[in-house]
């Protein structure tokens, strides 16, 4: 079953044009990874399903009901989280605070500290630094948080936007370890990422994006092996 | 002459925490602003002074009652401070709704004029107002709370002189005490409260989850412009007369006493105000003294503003601002 649809989008930034007609799908439980360079459009294919940025043409489906262009914090309410670049914590609310902005959509106390348990059980750390400022934790941990705070919405599709950027191959073994697991579970992964060899062998499936255009897509095997793909990306 | 300074000192501390704290919660509705949009809401003052307006309007409307003599004046005046707040805070949210977010993507000067442009409206809009109701702009309520207190402190220490203020002081410090402690709560504790400093911190990352940024903004814009009614309501209570100006210098003060907290810190707003006022009245009551009768009393205001320019020279980013690191 197909949970996103994403059908000839276009998304401008003033007057330049940043995707120039993707089409792609994720179907439920897959990983798919988006790959590409710097300033391919990876970034911006995920705003424009969350609805961060809007797209001019096209459209997108979200288990079959159309989102395109809805606001942000409508897509998020309907199992949909996006983990932005950078991770984006908020720098001066603990990390307590940052997780219960996550369950913002959710009124019942029990649900939200069941959650949050949840959320320790995967990352003990968050729990150890529960009142600290997220802006004074190391980059990996705030990428611990972000995925956390991401969870705390109960997602279906987990969106992650370039999760190993900056830090230590070490950490980016343990996050990936963690998509991995999460995906176990059950939760639909669509993974951005620069860092193409690690994201292409955790995926089901891949797409290579270059100058807001889909040039390859396949099987994350498939890609590896693929000549063009170990050139540009993998060397 | 320290001596002097000691003498005068509990009145001085009385007439500026009472000062102060009026600052101090006119000076939230500025920061909590700033904090969320990086705008300085120069309408803020005009909010202040229709506050004052609306309570005194209301408080003349009540006292016309018969009945009301039977009811406490404290619970009048909790009701005027009700509906002040309530009417101010809608006011506020619909300027923002109306003069502001058409221009949220515009370069920050724009939507700064178009906050002095609303509060040139809003000054005028209340004069032909009253004028048209009254005859004259300048207004009167009823005096409240006018028993006189005197603490006989000279009998405690002859270091002090006696100190005495209308009961008035007392309410109106012990209600901005509770509208800051209350607002300190709310943006601390409470959920929309840690969403509110979310959004401030970074807009497009609170919509991801799942907060309605524009609705969050309309909140900022209702309480901060809600505890200025409220505080203009306090000040006619203190003061009896009013006019339509009475915004301008006092909100250019709140101003001052934000930027002086840290501008976009709200216990820092508190403190910017309480000490603003408190140093004042303490200019007031002994500067000509310091000065050996150069500069009299009615230069308290020079005094104000020179503090300002020294704390933005020494530390521009205020008292209890910090510069924020972030990390990447």
């Amino acid at each position: 079953m197909t949970i996103l649809q994403i059908n000839n989008i276009e998304t401008y930034y003033g007057g330049i044009q940043a995707l120039r007609g993707i089409s792609m799908d994720v179907k439920k439980g897959e990983i798919v990874t988006l790959i590409g360079s710097n300033g391919a459009g990876k970034s911006t294919t995920l705003k424009s399903i969350s609805g961060l940025e809007k797209v001019k043409t096209g459209s997108i489906f979200y288990k079959e009901q159309e989102i395109t262009n809805k606001p942000a914090h409508q897509t998020t309410l309907i199992g949909m989280a996006h983990v932005p670049e950078g991770r984006k914590i908020f720098a001066t609310l603990t990390v307590k605070e940052n997780l219960l902005m996550g369950a913002f959509s959710v009124s019942k106390k029990s649900v939200i500290e069941e959650r949050m348990e949840m959320v320790f059980g995967l990352f003990p750390i968050l729990k150890k630094r529960i009142d600290q400022k997220g802006g004074t934790m190391s980059g990996g941990e705030q990428q611990m948080l972000a995925i956390g705070r991401a969870l705390m919405m109960k997602p279906d599709l987990l969106m992650l936007d370039e999760p190993s950027m900056g830090l230590a191959p070490i950490i980016v073994e343990q996050i990936f370890d963690i998509i991995r697991q999460l995906n176990q579970e059950g939760i639909t992964i669509l993974l951005v990422e620069q860092n193409a060899y690690q994201a292409l062998s955790i995926a089901h499936r891949g797409y290579v994006i270059q100058n807001g255009e889909i040039v390859l897509s396949g099987k994350g095997t498939d890609l590896i092996e693929n000549d063009e793909i170990r050139e540009a990306y993998l060397a | 002459m320290f001596l002097e300074m000691i003498q005068t000192l509990p009145q001085v501390l009385i007439d500026g925490l009472t000062l102060g704290a009026v600052y101090a919660v006119v000076a939230l509705g500025y920061t909590m602003v700033y904090g969320i949009l990086q705008l300085i809401n120069f309408a803020h003052g005009e909010i202040f002074m229709t506050g004052a307006f609306i309570g005194t309007a209301l408080f003349i409307f009540l006292m016309g009652m018969s009945w009301i003599t039977a009811i406490p004046q404290i619970l009048v005046l909790i009701v005027v401070l009700v509906v002040t707040a309530s009417l101010t805070g809608l006011m506020g949210m619909g300027i923002e709704r109306v003069a502001y977010r058409p221009l949220r993507k515009a370069p920050r000067l724009i939507p700064l004029i178009t906050a002095i442009g609303i509060s040139f409206i809003l000054q005028d809009v209340v004069r032909f107002i009253a004028e048209l109701s009254s005859g004259n702009y300048i207004v009167t309520g009823p005096s409240l709370f006018t028993e006189q207190i005197t603490l006989k402190l000279s009998s405690v220490s002859s270091n002090f002189n006696d100190a005495s203020f209308k009961s008035s002081f007392i309410i109106v410090l012990v209600i901005a005490i509770i509208l800051m402690v209350s607002l300190d709560y709310f943006i601390n504790k409470t959920k929309y409260g840690i969403a509110m400093r979310a959004v401030a911190l970074d807009r497009d990352t609170a919509s991801l989850m799942s907060i309605n940024v524009n609705k969050m903004i309309s909140l900022t814009f209702f309480i901060g412009s809600a505890l200025g009614g409220a505080t203009g309501v306090l000040f006619a209570v203190q003061y009896g007369t009013i006019d339509p100006f009475i915004g301008f210098i006092l909100g250019m003060k709140a101003f001052i006493a934000a930027v002086l907290g840290g501008i976009g810190n709200i216990r820092g707003a508190m403190f910017g105000g309480i000490l603003l006022g408190v140093l004042e009245m303490f200019a007031a009551a002994n500067l000509s003294l310091i000065t050996a009768g150069i500069l009299g009393a009615e230069y308290k205001d020079v005094f104000a503003f020179a503090i300002l320019i020294l704390v933005l020279i020494f530390k521009p980013e205020g008292l209890l601002g910090r510069p924020v690191a972030e990390k990447v």
